[in-house]
């Protein structure tokens, strides 16, 4: 016998079903009449600093299909590099965002602010980054990945220097197609299938 | 803000398998590589908090919330409670809990659902509320309805209620269900058996809580959820300024 251990299991996750949008965001399912707006509906507020960017993009299965159930979530740090709720952070930086593919395209949209360098634990620099959370009917656990932008230097950051086959790397970079614009496909399967975190 | 240490691994095998062919649109919505394993960062450890402005007071009264003129939703009463806490048992306050179901009759509230099962014009179906200083959280609701679904030939999903946890960091994040006590539904079912660690499946089952049930008015149930932890040793990498 050994001694026994009181830590506890994590509860295990279950898909979010094809109604996910009822609970998460109700007035874009039709249920408008519950709560004043929907949560998250904005990563910042007018005026917060930094560069303001769009990204968009659609989540594709292993069919190549751009479904449009998916609900995403995005969580960043201001452009300075500091989260919202911690010291000096920028006000005007939600920093979280709650938003889902259009019924009829796939499409999705973030609009934000371009995030800052944010250290790991042990002091190194991250690459600007915005971190991504995907729930949708079929998806058991919910996925965690990362946006990073192609325009910047990401020779340095922790994270993508960890993934050893190297033309996996793209996956997680945004691409720039325009002033403030960048795309960024979420491939669940297949060649170009992005890199998700277990973080 | 003080380090509250770096997130407690996941751990995957206690958790539904991502591809289960029995539920067939996990087939073509699972990653087929390993997932990149990684220390949390502050990206992770840090999220959204949300306060009690947010909450308007029938939010977490589903059997009101969607009512136009204080009919109340039909169906069987129920007062679903817990307790949020993380693995190493310290509750989880102040976090945002949100809740969707079917009505009574099995039918949700959504343009995709056209099951014969009619809408309760006094039921909407989703409610949220913040867990207080304990972890605790409490739902005003009626029991959901079972209800088929396209799957296999004949499946159907038993009663539940859907969760949606934030934690207070992103790495935290959890959606789950709630199932109850004595459905004979459970066991056929493939969502459900995408877990395939017994105990876990069985932590998903809320009994019956006869001591906070209401004599005359609702029954109870009780369903606690655990989060992951944040690892504190006197050896850990200090996240610096903090
Ligand atoms: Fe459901």
């Amino acid at each position: 016998m050994v001694q026994s251990l009181d830590t506890l299991v994590e509860t295990a996750s279950q898909t979010g079903g094809p109604y996910v949008h009822i609970g998460c965001i109700p007035t874009f399912a039709g249920l408008g009449a519950v709560y004043p707006e929907d949560l998250g509906l904005r990563a910042i507020e007018d005026g917060a600093k930094g560069e303001i960017i769009t990204i968009t993009g659609e989540v594709i299965d292993g069919t190549g299909w751009a479904f449009r159930d998916a609900l995403l979530e995005s969580w960043q740090a201001d452009a300075s590099g500091k989260f919202a709720g911690q010291e000096g952070a920028d006000p005007l930086v939600n920093g979280f965002a709650r938003f889902a593919a259009d019924k009829e395209t796939g499409l999705w949209t973030l609009r934000t602010v371009k995030p800052g360098k944010v250290k790991t634990r042990d002091g190194r620099l991250q690459a600007p980054h915005i971190s991504l959370w995907i729930a949708a009917r079929g998806i058991n656990i919910s996925l965690h990945t990362r946006i990073y932008f192609e325009d910047e230097d990401n020779s340095e950051d922790p994270l993508l220097n960890r993934i050893e086959q190297r033309n996996r790397v793209p996956t997680l970079m945004a691409k720039k197609t325009g002033a403030g614009e960048y795309r960024f496909d979420i491939h669940l399967q297949g060649a170009s299938e992005t890199v998700f975190l277990d973080i | 803000m003080s380090d509250l240490g770096p997130l407690v691994p996941r751990r995957r095998d206690m958790h539904p398998v991502p591809f289960d062919p029995d539920y067939k649109t996990s087939v073509t919505r699972s990653p087929r590589w390993p997932l990149l394993s990684m220390e949390s960062t502050p990206s992770e450890e840090t999220g959204p908090r949300f306060g009690h402005s947010l909450i308007g007071p029938l939010d977490n009264n589903l059997i009101l919330n969607w009512s136009k003129d204080g009919t109340p939703a039909i169906g069987e009463r129920i007062l679903m409670h817990g307790r949020v806490m993380d693995e190493f048992g310290r509750p989880v306050p102040h976090t945002l809990v949100e809740i969707w179901q079917a009505n009574a009759g099995g039918r949700y509230r959504h343009v995709k659902d056209t099951y014969f099962a009619p809408l309760d014009p006094n039921f909407g179906g989703c409610g949220r509320a913040l867990t207080d200083e304990q972890g605790r959280y409490q739902f005003l609701t009626i029991r959901p309805g079972a209800y088929p679904w396209p799957n296999r030939a004949n499946d159907w999903r038993p009663m539940h209620i859907h969760i949606s946890v934030f934690g207070h960091s992103f790495g935290q994040r959890l959606i789950t269900q709630m199932y109850f006590e004595g459905d004979p539904l459970i066991d056929r079912c493939p969502i459900a058996a995408t877990i395939k660690e017994r105990s876990q499946l069985d932590r998903l089952v809320a009994p019956l809580d006869m001591a906070m049930s209401r004599p005359l008015d609702f029954l109870a149930y009780k369903f606690d959820i655990v989060l992951r932890g944040r690892r504190q040793t006197m050896f850990e990498n200090k996240l610096e300024g903090m």
